[in-house]
């Protein structure tokens, strides 16, 4: 899920706790430590950091999926054969494309919302309803539906743009209405995430901020733009890497809604991996991939945890 | 995710009233915008809602009807033949027990394997701590999602695919989900701790008794959240749960799309069998996030 970044700007610099005094632990309690932890050190170890492992290993051999056993030393041709190779250079494109579409409405549009939605006397709750149900909903549901809305000629969105006097775009047949159409689903599911984080922290401002400025004659559009705008700012940087990461990772939509169609121009880069990894069998070239891509998603929050550690040691 | 629990947990009705009291020469114009406001955000609302609806009608409609007026719901013969239909015409029963076994499972394993070890992060003082804290800390920063190829080729090797625990076990040690227990045993006070301690207080049962008890409300943020992934997972279940029947509802309702194209009533009517789980779901959770504030209100 998207909020997997989340509290650790927060946790970094915890680490010391109330057992932190000095000394050698007691045995017993030693024993303890290890028995509590275990169960979990054990799971993340065979299955976080294992797999990253697995993938290193794999990626220099020609595995194929089909034979269980790990095939032949390649050494790094898997790599030279992934770097050289357009279509994954393009399913990148793809999954930074589908970013940098997805990214600004993401972050922007529920702030707004949230913003107007803090200011209403009545009816919270429905608006949190109605935004934020759609985040329940499972993937296949949601391409269910739309699908349905976008069909040719019949589907509802499809001649809501004749009420406004446009023709829609062939969701199907063309790239760019491909990505009009995941973009616009991706939109309604996912926006009430960002809005409950926003609504989260506008909750948190004081109420005498509000009123003070009120007394100063601001408007309720300069309060918008000159309290909650900057006090919000850590939020929306939030927001912000969680949004680009979880976006990165976009497979759900584009897959079921177009599988990656019209003619893979608009295929994410695990779509890829699943491509060739799973249905061509190449499983070493699929790893090799697959460490291209997580070393890019690595850098991306190792960069935001960097820029964040340095914001806050700046501030303070 | 901690910071999407406590999203809702802040929100209380009082939250609705508190703004308007807001007295001054503005109020005309500050009255006047929250009106703009308030129309623009219920239009959008109901706009959002309106695939819901949407399926919803359709689902009720007969095919020949939904295919002479495809954008008009307005009929006489609303019935739900669709949803028996597809109910019998998909393993869709057994969808629903696969996912609610495997998401329930999750969720357990989840709470006590990262509780536990919050715990012991927390109150227990043990050589390599720190150097595991610092293992963990990583861990957010891995993404799992991308590593699916060789997470399967490790399923394989250990004879697991087809399994539920090949869907459950990569997902319960949750780096997020260990962060939020500990910042919440964090916050119990130490001389509870160590009076438990003093009276002869196993760690066991100072963790069952004491800390996980105070730890209410982690445990169902944790849960909540880790039942709504786990049942909306779609990659991973799809890759290793390959039999139809042993499927969980995203996978088996994603291989509904673009199949029968005259069936619009069946499709949607799979649709909402889909959604309505974790919908209900949804809809109690609201409730007992607005009992969970009431609860550290009185604290």
């Amino acid at each position: 899920m998207t909020a997997t970044a989340l509290p650790a700007p927060r946790t970094g610099v915890e680490v010391g706790d109330r057992a932190a005094t000095a000394g050698r632990p007691p045995r017993s309690e030693n024993r303890a430590g290890w028995l509590f932890a275990t169960p979990f050190l054990a799971l993340y170890l065979a299955f976080l950091i294992g797999p990253v492992v697995i993938g290193l290993l794999i990626s220099l051999f020609n595995t194929t999926t089909v034979r269980s056993g790990i095939g032949s030393w390649v050494g790094f041709s898997n790599y030279a054969d992934v770097l050289t190779n357009a279509d994954f250079w393009a399913s990148m494109w793809h999954s930074a494309l589908f970013t940098l579409l997805t990214t600004p409405i993401l972050v922007l549009l529920p702030l707004l919302f949230a913003v107007l939605v803090s200011r209403l006397a009545r009816g919270q709750w429905f608006y949190r309803l109605a935004f934020f149900a759609p985040y329940v909903v499972p993937s296949a549901a949601v391409c269910l539906i739309f699908a349905f809305m976008y069909t040719p000629e019949t589907g509802l969105i499809t001649n809501a743009f004749g009420w406004f006097g446009l023709t829609a775009p062939d969701f199907f047949g063309s790239t760019s209405g491909a990505w009009f159409a995941v973009v616009l689903l991706t939109v309604w599911w996912t926006f009430g995430f960002n809005f409950i984080l926003y609504t989260a922290a506008i909750q948190e401002i004081s109420e005498e901020v509000y009123e003070a400025a009120a007394l100063d004659g601001a408007g309720p559009w300069q309060q918008i733009r000159m309290i909650t705008v900057p006090i919000l700012r850590p939020t929306i940087g939030l927001v912000l890497i969680l949004q680009v990461l979880s976006s990165l990772k976009v497979f759900d939509q584009i897959y079921i809604l177009l599988t990656g169609g019209p003619n893979y121009t608009t295929r994410p880069v695990i779509q890829y991996i699943f491509d060739t990894g799973f249905s061509a069998y190449r499983g070493g070239y699929a790893a090799a991939a697959t460490m291209v891509y997580f070393v890019v998603l690595v850098l991306v929050s190792v960069g935001w945890f960097l820029v964040r550690r340095r914001n806050n040691s700046a501030n303070t | 995710m901690a910071t999407a629990v406590a999203a809702p947990a802040a929100d209380t009705d009082r939250s609705g009233t508190r703004r308007s009291r807001r007295g001054g020469e503005q109020d005309r114009s500050g009255r006047l915008f929250n009106r703009l406001a308030a129309t623009c955000m219920t239009l959008f609302a109901l706009i959002w809602l309106v695939p819901f609806l949407w399926a919803l009608i359709t689902s009720l409609r007969p095919n020949e009807e939904i295919a002479a007026n495809p954008t008009n719901p307005w009929g006489s013969n609303w019935n739900l033949d669709a949803y028996s239909y597809a109910w019998n015409s998909s393993p869709l029963g057994w969808w629903y027990v696969n996912s609610f076994i495997i998401s329930s499972l999750t969720v357990v394993f989840t709470v006590v394997v990262c509780s536990m070890a919050a715990f012991a992060l927390v109150n227990l003082n043990f050589r390599g701590k720190y150097v595991l804290f610092g293992l963990i800390l990583a861990g957010l920063m891995v993404p799992v999602e991308a590593l699916v190829l060789p997470q399967f080729l490790e399923f394989r090797a250990i004879g697991l695919l087809g399994t539920y625990w090949a869907v459950i076990l990569p997902s319960v040690a949750l780096p997020v989900a260990l962060f939020v227990f500990h910042s919440f045993i964090k916050a119990i006070p130490v001389a509870l701790i160590e009076a438990a301690r003093l009276d002869g207080a196993s760690w066991w049962r100072i963790y069952s008794q004491i800390a996980m008890p105070l730890s209410r409300p982690a445990i169902s943020a944790v849960a909540i959240l880790t039942f709504i992934t786990s049942w909306n997972a779609f990659l991973w279940p799809l890759l290793v749960l390959t039999q139809t029947k042993s499927q969980t509802i995203p996978v088996g309702l994603s291989s509904l799309v673009g199949g029968s194209a005259i069936q619009y009533a069946e499709t949607m009517a799979s649709a909402v069998l889909g959604i309505l789980p974790l919908l209900a779901v949804f809809l109690v959770l609201q409730r007992q996030i607005a009992q969970g504030v009431a609860n550290t209100g009185i604290k």
